[in-house]
């Protein structure tokens, strides 16, 4: 299992430093930064201090090397539009998009697998094809449309909800949180459903056409001969191999939440780092752009890494094929 | 005698498809006594593994039981449903399944399978359903017994497996085993242990057995009666040792004819001519006679006279017309 998991935790390093490439890549070929940073008005003495000063007249490799060796230590130069230590900006940033990830993806799970399996074991239920019917509704309305949606009945018909920002945030040491205040928790309602709202039909997608290919299996069958409860067949024998396969979905869909959260917090104007990508786009602030593009690769690789390492937990013929030598 | 454990009368399944009804089992009646072994032979598709899916309850919609009766211990259940039907199975009918490999949950180890059953059925602690979870694996011949309840399926041999599909279908002491082609899946070298160990379970504990199989080896070495199934219906019903070889079914007589028996040795093996009829296309009176060699205007007319012990559902019942 260690050799497995030192295996693993290779090749994601080696993922990252091709991501940190591209991303690096962009230093040279996307815009030139200089433009942006001084207006109309320069002198070409202006242009070369600047240039020295962020170390852009340097060769490729070393450019490269310190941009790696920055990275690691989380230093990814100063943002050329605010003139401050990025990662000092993202920090700053990332509690707001990682409290509506996790809000997102905790609903987008609960309700995913609760649905998916009720409406597995349910298959011929007028409410479980209610419920898939509805779910086609979610997988193929794009994100945005949802969020203006939701703003439009429950922001503007309705006013029970805001439509924008975070509401009040507490300071607890460097981590501001929206949960601690009531106008923060009502503020995180319409995001996080139109966060999570794709991926939960993912999931109860998913779970529902896997619990029924289970379902069918043998040791079901066998399960219910030897007059096993409901309960203790869908759930202990069911479930958990259904979940075996959807882990993985849902671990790249925990990603993709975090890596979408760029509509979302664009429609709300939630100022969490995907707002703050966009923001940089517009500015070609290369140096954030670089970092979140890092930031967002390291957190699927990690979550990767979790997915697979959980897996040696639920299937044990994992632990016995691949640590226990052949 | 005794009353019997099962007692199937009149049983009929039917199954409602878009080219009619079909009756995948249509009219069968038998009696397993305890401690008996009933093998059930027949070609496939003969509704053989229908009628024991019926008996436990476990008939896939929309096959339905349409007529008949099936009474287990004196008690009526083919009408019974949800829990009252899952109560009796584990705990008065046990199941084997062919495939050892795919019967057994790949995530769960071999011991809590056990003691979930166990603790499913019978007024017993967690401490003692684990002291028997390993008394029930001794039994079945698994080395180790204390130390494999740890295991997981993936960890044991085809052979070994179906020993502990055995251990879980015997573990909450039903008075009736259905136990479908348990060797089919299995290396030949194994299969002779796995029915000797069936035989002797449920020859010590008094269980009454469906046996259903292809093997007429295994029906000549386990089973104390045998009904011979065809399309549905009960062709031949009669001691081992007369159905053998003295069938009076010609069906029958074509069956044993087309199997080899070890006690032949090599001999050409003869073949029944046709193929068995699709079940929506099932001729009038006697089932087999198209492919009947005796066959008469009678046989294609009038329906078939009852099977009863020794008695074949044929009019022409062959006489002394030995196999061997
Ligand atoms: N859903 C269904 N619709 C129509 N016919 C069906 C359906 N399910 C099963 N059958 C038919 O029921 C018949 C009985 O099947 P059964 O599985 O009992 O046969 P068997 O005697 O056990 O055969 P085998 O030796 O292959 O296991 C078969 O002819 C099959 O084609
Ligand atoms: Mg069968």
């Amino acid at each position: 299992m260690l050799a497995y998991i030192i295996r693993r935790v290779g090749q994601s390093a080696l993922v990252l430093l091709i991501v940190g490439l591209v991303a690096f890549a962009m230093f040279r070929f996307v815009g030139d930064p200089i433009d942006n940073m001084l207006g109309q008005e320069r002198t070409a003495e202006d242009i070369e201090r600047l240039r020295s000063q962020l170390g852009l007249d340097q060769p490729f490799v070393v450019q490269y090397y310190k941009f790696l060796e920055g990275a690691v230590q989380g230093n990814f130069g100063v943002s050329y539009r605010q003139g401050r230590p990025v990662a000092e900006i993202l920090l700053e940033r990332a509690p707001a998009t990682l409290e509506l990830a996790m809000v997102s993806g905790v609903l987008a799970i609960l309700f995913g697998i609760a649905l998916g399996v009720f409406t597995a074991i349910r298959r011929d239920g007028v409410l479980a094809n209610a419920i898939m019917s509805a779910s086609l509704i979610g997988v193929s309305l794009p994100t945005f449309l949802i969020g203006i949606l939701l703003i439009y009945l429950f922001s503007v018909e309705l006013g029970w909800l805001p439509s924008f920002g975070r509401g009040e945030t507490v300071d607890l040491g460097g981590w501001t949180t929206g949960f601690l205040t009531e106008s923060g928790l009502k503020a995180l309602i319409l995001p996080s459903i139109t966060l999570g709202l794709y991926q939960m039909t993912l999931i109860m997608r998913l779970v529902r056409s896997e619990m029924l290919e289970v379902l069918r299996q043998d040791y079901i069958r066998f399960a219910r001969a030897r007059g096993l409860r409901d309960r203790a067949v869908n759930f202990r024998h069911a479930l958990k191999n259904t979940m075996v396969p959807v882990i993985t979905v849902i671990g790249l869909q925990l990603g993709a939440i975090i890596a979408f959260a760029i509509i979302t917090e664009t429609v709300f104007q939630w100022p969490g780092v995907g707002l703050l990508f966009i923001n940089a786009v517009q500015f070609v602030d290369i140096p954030v752009m670089a970092a979140y593009l890092m930031l967002i690769s390291v957190m699927f690789v990690g979550i990767n890494l979790l997915v697979d390492i959980l897996y040696f937990f639920i299937d044990p013929r994992l632990r016995v094929d691949r640590s226990g030598g052949h | 005698m005794a009353d019997p454990v099962l007692s199937i009368r009149d049983l009929s399944v039917e199954i409602p498809t878009r080219h009619g009804i079909v009756r995948p089992v249509d009219g069968v009646s038998y009696d397993i006594q305890a401690g008996e072994i009933l093998g059930i032979v027949g070609e496939s598709g003969a509704g053989k593994s229908m009628a024991g899916n019926a008996v436990i309850g476990l008939l896939n919609p929309p096959a339905h039981i349409s007529k008949g009766e099936i009474w287990l211990n004196g008690q009526r259940i083919d009408h019974l449903k949800g829990d009252a039907m899952r109560r009796l199975r584990g705990k008065e009918i046990g199941m084997v399944f062919q495939d050892p490999l795919t019967s057994l949950n790949p995530l769960l180890r071999i011991g809590d399978q056990l003691t979930e059953t166990m603790l499913t059925h019978l007024p017993i602690s967690r401490a003692e359903a684990e002291k028997r979870a390993v008394a029930a694996l001794e039994e079945v011949g698994i080395p180790g017994a204390a130390e494999r309840v740890n295991s997981y399926p993936h960890e044991f041999s085809g052979g070994m497996r179906q020993r502990v599909v055995i251990a879980l279908a015997l573990c909450a002491e039903p008075s009736l085993v259905i136990a479908d082609e348990p060797t089919t899946a299995l290396d030949v070298s194994v299969q002779a242990q796995i029915i000797a160990l069936l035989r002797r379970l449920c020859r010590d504990r008094g269980t009454a057995v469906m046996l259903i199989t292809h093997d007429m080896g295994v029906i000549a070495e386990a089973t104390d009666r045998v009904a011979v199934m065809y399309a549905g219906r009960l062709a031949e019903l009669g001691p081992v040792r007369d159905v053998l070889t003295h069938p009076q079914h010609p069906y029958t007589h074509g069956l044993m004819a087309s199997t080899p028996l070890a006690s032949q040795g090599k001999r050409r093996l003869h073949q029944i001519p046709g193929a068995m009829p699709r079940l929506d296309a099932v001729p009038d009176g006697c089932a087999f006679n198209p492919r009947c060699p005796h066959a008469t205007d009678k046989c294609r007319q009038a329906p078939v006279p009852r099977v009863s012990n020794g008695q074949a559902a044929c009019w022409y019942p062959l006489v002394d017309e030995k196999v061997i």
